[in-house]
């Protein structure tokens, strides 16, 4: 069940001159529990298309359902919609504002009007499921590191418990470590909780290691939905609007250009090393 | 002496409880001693928190040392009556560009800096033309810098500091919220200044592979410099950089991968090129 989108539309600035497109005829479904990738250049309306996905902009034109009910039906609870679809923002760290991380995590299951107890119980559980060390949690939000902010920010969503969690470059600006510790992270969420991820990322290295499907958008349209395997093979057009295939992907073309015998749908290092190891030692 | 030199620089900051009572000192910067060459092209990495960027607000003089020195041409940044011309030999690029727009239109913006130190309006626009062209978005110089794209954003941010005519520029992760074209274009353009304008360059980056053409790297961990040398020498140490919380180009962790299984190949290759070279294909 979960998300389905069914021709949504979306103009931005509608009866202005100005009138953009942002969101073109999107058609989507999102089945419980995958992992999926978002990505397009800047402006190609990702972040536009999240954004409908709990209820913060509304279509122009089109129907999305959530757990089989229409979410612009009149009597719609979108207050429910926003706490099982949680979006982590770019820069979620910015958002802190608490005496101390335990405090900023309990922000929003209190606002749910949840008893003391089960808040406390949530913003635990959230500050664990991050990876969050216990000693940090009356600290100061402002005296943590980036990567530990930002890890703080996105416990705030998780202690909503969401069915769906939508994050916008949650490494934006982090160290390669510190990278891969958030993505570890929320791998380690999908597969254990079976929550629904959705990915906005800049990195197709990353997208590549994690993700097992990848949505490309282009100026406002569905232009790949796939395995990142296949995705992956129109590196060409993928260039052609802003955007690249992971290194590994030009490393393993320019090697069977070469004459090696390699796979060139390896998308990570460790399928490449298999590969060529492979190619080399027959 | 270097276009920029620092001797044993200490930068500490004084952490405050809520009361406004000392509770301890953070430093930042741990006795830090550079020496960079006009037009060198500079890296300088290191994970979060490592004291990157508060070094490089030691080198316009944004923060003055708590104990050593810092000169920039010559001129030591802790000489206030210096502090303009200190500023326009070193300019500075952060990391969000819509922080640093200010104009309506792109040549307007471009042209506020040298505005504001009494050029004269002629040579304003020779000015702005030129930088415009230096890093390729003379073509937008009628834009209005809202409809440009983060990349084209971040270069036009590259042009204001460019029209100041620095000697020097340090760029603090210029390129953390781009997409892979705007990465690109961002990079070109500053390898563009370095090679053709001479100007010197530091970037501070988290993406390994921006800094493979760099002259030098240098890694901070804990306010010091944890390692300095060439890209090659630098990522021909995989496992310590790991452990810095860093890592190297994919290509350099592909041929290194294939080290550790028996394949025979130089440590540190850092472009596909080298790779196919040293596999002998």
């Amino acid at each position: 069940m979960s998300l389905i989108l069914d021709h949504v539309n979306y103009v931005y600035g509608d009866d202005t001159p100005l009138a953009v497109k942002a969101l073109d005829d999107i058609c989507l479904t999102i089945p419980d529990g995958q992992f999926i990738g978002i990505i397009g250049h800047t402006g190609s309306g990702k972040s536009t298309l999240m954004q409908h996905l709990n209820g913060l902009l509304k279509a122009s034109d089109g129907s999305i359902y959530f757990n089989g009910e229409d979410i612009y039906d009149k009597d719609y609870d979108m207050k429910k919609l926003r706490s099982k679809v949680g979006l982590v923002f770019q820069y979620p760290e910015h958002q802190l504002f608490e005496v101390d991380v335990f405090t900023d995590v309990c922000f929003g299951p209190k606002n749910l009007g949840l008893d003391q107890r089960e808040v406390e119980l949530r913003a635990y559980d959230a500050l664990r499921k991050v990876g969050l060390p216990d000693e940090l949690f009356y600290q100061s939000p402002f005296d943590l590191s980036g990567g530990q902010k930002r890890r703080v920010a996105i416990a705030g969503v998780l202690a909503m418990k969401p069915e769906v969690l939508i994050l916008d470059e949650p490494t934006a600006g982090l160290d390669p470590r510190g990278r891969d510790e958030i993505l570890g992270q929320i791998k380690k969420l999908q597969t254990e909780t079976g929550m629904t991820i959705l990915l906005v990322s800049h990195s197709m290295e990353d997208v590549a290691e994690y993700v097992d499907r990848i949505i490309v958008m282009n100026k406002g349209k569905v232009m790949y939905d796939d395995e990142p395997k296949k995705v992956f093979r129109h590196y060409k057009e993928l260039e052609e609007v802003g955007l690249a295939a992971p290194q590994v992907t030009y490393i393993m073309h320019a090697l069977k250009e070469k004459g090696l015998n390699v796979d060139v749908d390896a998308t990570t290092i460790e399928e490449a090393t298999r590969q060529i190891y492979k190619a080399l030692t027959e | 002496m270097g276009i920029i030199k620092t001797k044993n620089v200490v930068y500490e900051y004084i952490r405050r409880d809520e009361d406004g009572n000392v509770e301890g000192i953070t430093k930042a910067v741990d006795d830090v001693n550079l020496d960079i060459n006009q037009g060198d092209f500079i890296a300088i990495l290191g994970h979060n928190g490592s004291g990157k960027s508060t070094l490089a607000k030691h080198l316009n003089a944004i923060l003055n040392p708590t104990e050593g020195t810092v000169w920039v041409d010559g001129m030591d940044t802790n000489d206030e009556s210096q502090l303009w011309n200190i500023r326009q030999t070193a300019g500075m690029v952060f990391q969000n560009p819509d922080n640093q727009i200010i104009g309506q239109v792109v040549e307007e913006d471009v042209g506020f800096g040298p505005e504001n130190i009494g050029v004269p309006t002629k040579e304003i626009w020779e000015r702005v033309e030129e930088s415009l062209r230096a890093v390729g978005m003379y073509q937008f110089r009628k834009h209005s810098p809202n409809k440009l794209s983060g990349g084209q954003k971040q270069r036009v941010s590259i042009a204001g500091v460019l029209a100041m005519h620095p000697k020097c520029i340090v760029l603090d992760e210029p390129t953390a919220m781009l997409d892979p074209n705007g990465r690109k274009e961002v990079i070109r353009a500053i390898r563009g200044l370095n090679d053709v304008e001479g100007v010197t360059v530091i970037l501070i980056t988290h993406y390994m592979e921006e800094i493979i053409h760099a002259d030098k790297v240098f890694v901070m961990d804990q306010g010091k410099i944890a390692m300095e040398g060439t890209p090659r020498e630098i990522f021909s140490q995989v496992e310590k950089l790991k452990n810095l919380r860093l890592d190297v180009p994919q290509i350099t962790l592909l041929a290194y991968e294939l080290q550790k299984k028996g394949i025979l190949l130089p440590d540190g290759i850092l472009t596909i090129k080298e790779f196919i070279q040293a596999l002998h294909l």
